[in-house]
């Protein structure tokens, strides 16, 4: 073969090859870590996968907040006011996790509908919530008119 | 009074910055030689107006001036001085002020630096850089004025700044970063003058290299600083989450580390022109981007700024302009037929463009997890979020595969090398390196962990392998330190930064691999052992700052026994705003960091404590600044003062060091 | 053909652009209901602490806000004070109390004061399945001929009503 050509199939080559690496890696990253969000209506109506990362959001119900007396164990309710989850969360809440709160929790829900939370996400403001649970009310909204 | 001042600086700031983008850039058309002499004497001017325009904010922050919306929204009276000062870029106004300042920095850097450059030249650089003033200094005073007054209902006192930002991470971390980001701007507008001014060779690479070298040194130094930030004030230990916002950060530097390769080549070589300066335009589009990600709430993130849709069109509409803008002049300017092929696959040339499909690969990897979410929100697929997994899934394959090109790199020639010969030089340190794998890792822990020596050995690898090179270097010299004498400040600029990717390397999988992390319920008295070191809470106390009143637990750690620190960890609230803020505890180390974090009170005198051991942390951040030296050491080279005092000579690119 | 190549970036870019001003549509800070300016759905439900059944002629006629409120709702009671507020300036508010206790209504209303002209039981949500309620507090303002003019959802404060509800209302009494 003439040698330009070769080298520019090798060029070719290199760079399918290289590229399906990439798309593959890619694919097999984002092969169970994505998670999916569920507002606490669609989880009650059984949208949601069990066993399965999701996350969910909504604000903390006041006064649901229950802490273990002996371990880091903490349950509290969240809601979208058309439906309510009871959440376990094992570890540290962080700083702006408060009751009447917006707060974003990722996890896997179980067989009795608990959300058993990895990670608690919060943020408090007065005048913020977190994007995804604003749409996710304003989507309970769109489906009831 | 001040304010409306400064209001006013920066709207003659915009006059200026109107003027530097189309006098110069008419009269290098024109070949009309005052109208491109203006462009220095502009560029200083929009400098000095926007200074006195940002001096003028600092002033009302200093001098707690709550008349001003932005001072009462983010300041405090009780907020120490340099925190005031701070305060000025820690809200999304203040920032972009910021922005346009440091911008303005780079801008009439330029001017005063680059004077013997050809004056068409140096008149197009500086109106595409006042072009993009233009376009912040509009996004500035149109959307996001910092001046805007609270009146007549002004505030006793403001409602304080975050917390969070109450720290030296916020003084420094910020200003460094911007350095960094816009300083892309720099290459990017000497790419678009070389398009326009359809001269693309190897001139055009040795003006913007050192420019490109230095952007890209503060960008790995504020990306260092942000998550060393991050680590201690709001990490619970983490260091890095692979948020929208460092993200954000984090593409333009992998593309700018491409560039900063493909300009090696192209001065060197003259090589694969057009393709470095798409990489020019594509590392400045990606700070674009990202000021874009940050500021317009497309995407969730803790640290973006408050989310507002007019500001997110105004930016997507100027990212169009100019953008769209100069690719669009890419595809019609660009040279369209490559230069003729005419290097080896097995030369430096090669390796070096293999460094470029790794960098690209991994940026394009890193764009697309992070606007997966929009992707699939606009397709209507529902709520997804990108987590680190995919981040790590990717990305560490990518790098781990790259070192071993990365060690041969540097040894390799120019054009045409062989097999033989590198296997002849780099034997030795490979075998070395496989050794030092297999055996360091059950030195330190006493038994195999796979990541811990895979790391071991590409870091040592790139280590080894640097080591020959440089040896390889004095081989001819008449004696060691001649010939250390003899190499430019940018061969070791390469070597100090190939050095810190590889003890950061080690620091990032160490530090992952060895931690351990433990959430448990503590009351005073009580300890607990992570070997070989024990924490023991001692005494819970009440304590008062300037601004907060704290919880503080106070510990001791030991380790045999003996005494290795006092650490006291601290749940803050803070008096102005109430807010609650956890300030861990931390005890920095070569080898090892002891972090202490307070969670919730559980019943009487009980907290919840984090504990965490994390060996080898400081590892990361050390390669991080030594990778930031090395980019700013190859400045210091004699190539680019002579080049300056003579810079309408085309000098051949050759170099007796043989530095990239 | 070499050249075509060269506009490959921009048409990537052009694809990124489109999806980021498509980005920038999926923030939507309004909610457009689906009832504005459609009447306001007939009804006939009890008033709250009275043995009266109500139907929508008798509350409309007036430029009214309806509130959704219920002691569930952690958001209502922060508007609740400023409501009173606006009952005392004479602002006409009817209250429409969600899928809630009657005992616990009422107590709520003696506790905190009662802003409302009345309230309307909406004990099983059918009035508020009607009007798209989806949770509360929602504001919704009526003109006199008993359309939905505006939807407000979330906390009425000073501000809300400065900047959004009070100019509508006053152009609603202004329209004869």
């Amino acid at each position: 073969m003439h040698p330009v050509r070769k080298q520019r199939l090798l060029v070719v080559l290199f760079i399918l090859g290289f590229s399906t690496l990439a798309v593959g890696l890619v694919a097999y990253g984002l092969r169970g870590n994505i998670n999916l969000f569920f507002p606490p209506a669609d989880i009650v109506a059984g949208k949601a996968p069990l066993g399965q990362p999701i996350r969910m959001g909504g604000m903390v119900v006041e006064g649901s907040v229950i802490r273990s007396e002996d371990s880091l164990r903490v349950q509290f309710d969240v809601t979208d006011y058309a439906a309510t989850v009871t959440a376990v969360y094992v570890g540290i809440l962080p700083d702006l996790f408060a009751e009447g709160q917006g707060v974003v929790t990722a996890g896997v829900l179980d067989g009795q509908g608990v959300l058993q939370a990895s990670e608690v996400l919060a943020k408090h403001d007065e005048n913020y919530m977190p994007p995804e649970v604003a749409e996710a009310l304003q989507k309970s909204a769109g489906a009831g008119s | 009074m001040i304010p409306e001042l400064g209001h006013l600086a920066l709207i003659i700031a915009l006059g200026l910055a109107l003027a530097l983008s189309v006098i110069p850039m008419w009269g290098s058309y024109k070949n009309h030689f005052q109208a491109m002499a203006l462009a220095p004497s502009l560029a200083i001017g929009l400098f000095v107006f926007v200074a006195i325009s940002f001096g003028c904010l600092a002033h009302a922050f200093l001098n707690d001036d709550f008349s001003v919306s932005l001072v009462a929204t983010h300041s405090n009276s009780m907020l120490p001085s340099a925190f005031k000062f701070a305060a000025v870029w820690g809200n999304h106004e203040g920032s972009l002020l910021l922005w346009v300042l440091i911008l303005s920095i780079w801008t009439a850097a330029v001017a005063v630096f680059s004077t013997p450059l050809p004056l068409p030249v140096l008149a197009r650089v500086l109106a595409v850089m006042g072009f993009v003033a233009v376009g912040f200094l509009l996004f500035s005073l149109l959307t996001s004025n910092p001046f805007a007054r609270l009146l007549p209902s002004t505030p006793s006192d403001g409602s304080d700044l975050n917390p969070l930002l109450q720290d030296i991470g916020l003084v420094i971390h910020p200003p460094i970063l911007y350095m960094g980001y816009v300083g892309f701007s720099v290459a990017f507008a000497f790419a678009i003058a070389a398009l326009l001014g359809g001269r693309l060779d190897a001139s055009w690479a040795r003006w913007s290299r050192p420019w490109t070298n230095t952007a890209w040194a503060f960008l790995s130094l504020g990306i260092m600083l942000g998550s060393w930030w991050a680590y201690y004030e709001l990490g619970w230990g983490g260091w890095w989450f692979w948020d929208p916002v460092e993200n954000a950060s984090f593409m333009p530097w992998l593309a700018g580390t491409a560039l900063v390769h493909s300009l090696a080549v192209t001065e060197k070589r003259g090589l694969v022109k057009s393709w470095t300066v798409l990489l020019a335009i594509f590392a400045f589009s990606l700070s674009l981007l990202g000021t874009f990600l940050v500021r317009s709430g497309v995407l969730t993130s803790v640290h973006a700024f408050a989310a507002d849709p007019t500001r997110g069109v105004f930016i997507l509409v100027f990212l169009a302009c100019v953008i769209g803008g100069s690719l669009t002049l890419y595809a019609l300017r660009a040279p369209a037929v490559s230069s003729r092929i005419n290097f080896s696959w097995l030369s430096r040339d090669c390796l070096l463009l293999l460094n470029n499909v790794f960098f690209l690969t991994a940026t394009l990897t890193v764009l697309f997890g992070t606007l997966f979410p929009l992707l699939m929100d606009a397709l209507g697929q529902g709520k997804y979020s990108v987590g680190p997994p995919y981040f790590n899934a990717v990305f560490v394959p990518l790098m781990a595969v790259l070192v071993p090109f990365m060690g041969i790199g540097p040894n390799a020639r120019w054009k045409q090398d062989s097999v033989s010969r590198w296997q002849r030089e780099l034997l030795v340190p490979a075998l070395v390196a496989l050794l030092l794998g297999a055996v360091l890792p059950w030195f330190h822990a006493g038994e195999f962990n796979p990541w811990v020596a895979l790391a071991v050995v590409l870091a040592s690898w790139l280590a080894l392998a640097m080591l020959r090179d440089l040896l390889s270097k004095l081989r001819h010299a008449s004696g060691v330190g001649a010939g250390l004498r003899r190499l430019s400040p940018s061969y070791y600029g390469m070597q100090l930064a190939h050095l810190g990717f590889a003890v950061a390397i080690m620091g990032v999988v160490l530090a992952t691999q060895y931690s351990v992390e433990l959430d448990l319920k503590m009351s005073p008295g009580e300890s607990h052992e992570i070997a070989p070191y024990r924490f023991r809470f001692d005494s819970l106390e009440q304590v008062r700052g300037a601004n907060y009143v704290a919880d503080e637990a106070r510990f001791t750690v030991t380790r045999g026994g003996a005494l290795v620190a006092t650490m006291a960890a601290q749940k803050r609230r803070y008096l102005a705003s109430g807010q609650v803020m956890t300030e861990a505890a931390i005890d920095a180390g070569v080898f090892r960091d002891l972090f202490i974090a307070m969670g919730d009170p559980i019943g009487d005198q009980a907290w919840a404590i984090r504990l965490q051991v994390k060996p080898f942390l400081r590892w990361i951040w050390a390669g991080a600044i030594a990778m930031a030296l090395g980019g700013f050491l190859t400045l210091a080279d004699r190539r680019y003062r002579r080049a300056r005092s003579a810079a309408t000579l085309t000098l051949p690119g050759a170099n007796a060091s043989g530095a990239i | 053909m070499a050249r075509f190549k060269l506009f490959l970036p921009l048409g990537l870019f052009v694809a990124l652009a489109l999806l980021l001003a498509r980005g920038l549509q999926l923030d939507p800070k309004a909610l457009p209901s689906a009832l504005i300016d459609q009447p306001l759905p007939e009804f006939s439900l009890p008033v709250l602490g009275a043995e009266q059944i109500l139907s929508r002629s008798e509350v409309v006629g007036e430029v009214a806000l309806f509130n959704v409120w219920a002691t569930w709702c952690i958001s209502c009671r922060v508007e609740h004070p400023y409501l009173g507020h606006l009952a005392t300036q004479g602002v006409p508010i009817y209250g429409i109390n969600y899928k809630d206790d009657d005992a616990a209504a009422l107590q709520w209303l003696q506790q905190l004061g009662d802003p409302y002209r009345l309230s309307i039981v909406d004990a099983e949500g059918s009035l508020g399945l009607d009007l798209g309620v989806y949770g509360a507090p929602e504001t919704y303002v009526v003109d006199r001929s008993g359309v939905i003019r505006y939807r407000h959802v979330g906390v009425v404060d000073e501000r809300v009503w400065s900047e959004i509800l009070e100019p509508i209302v006053t152009r609603l009494r202004g329209d004869g």
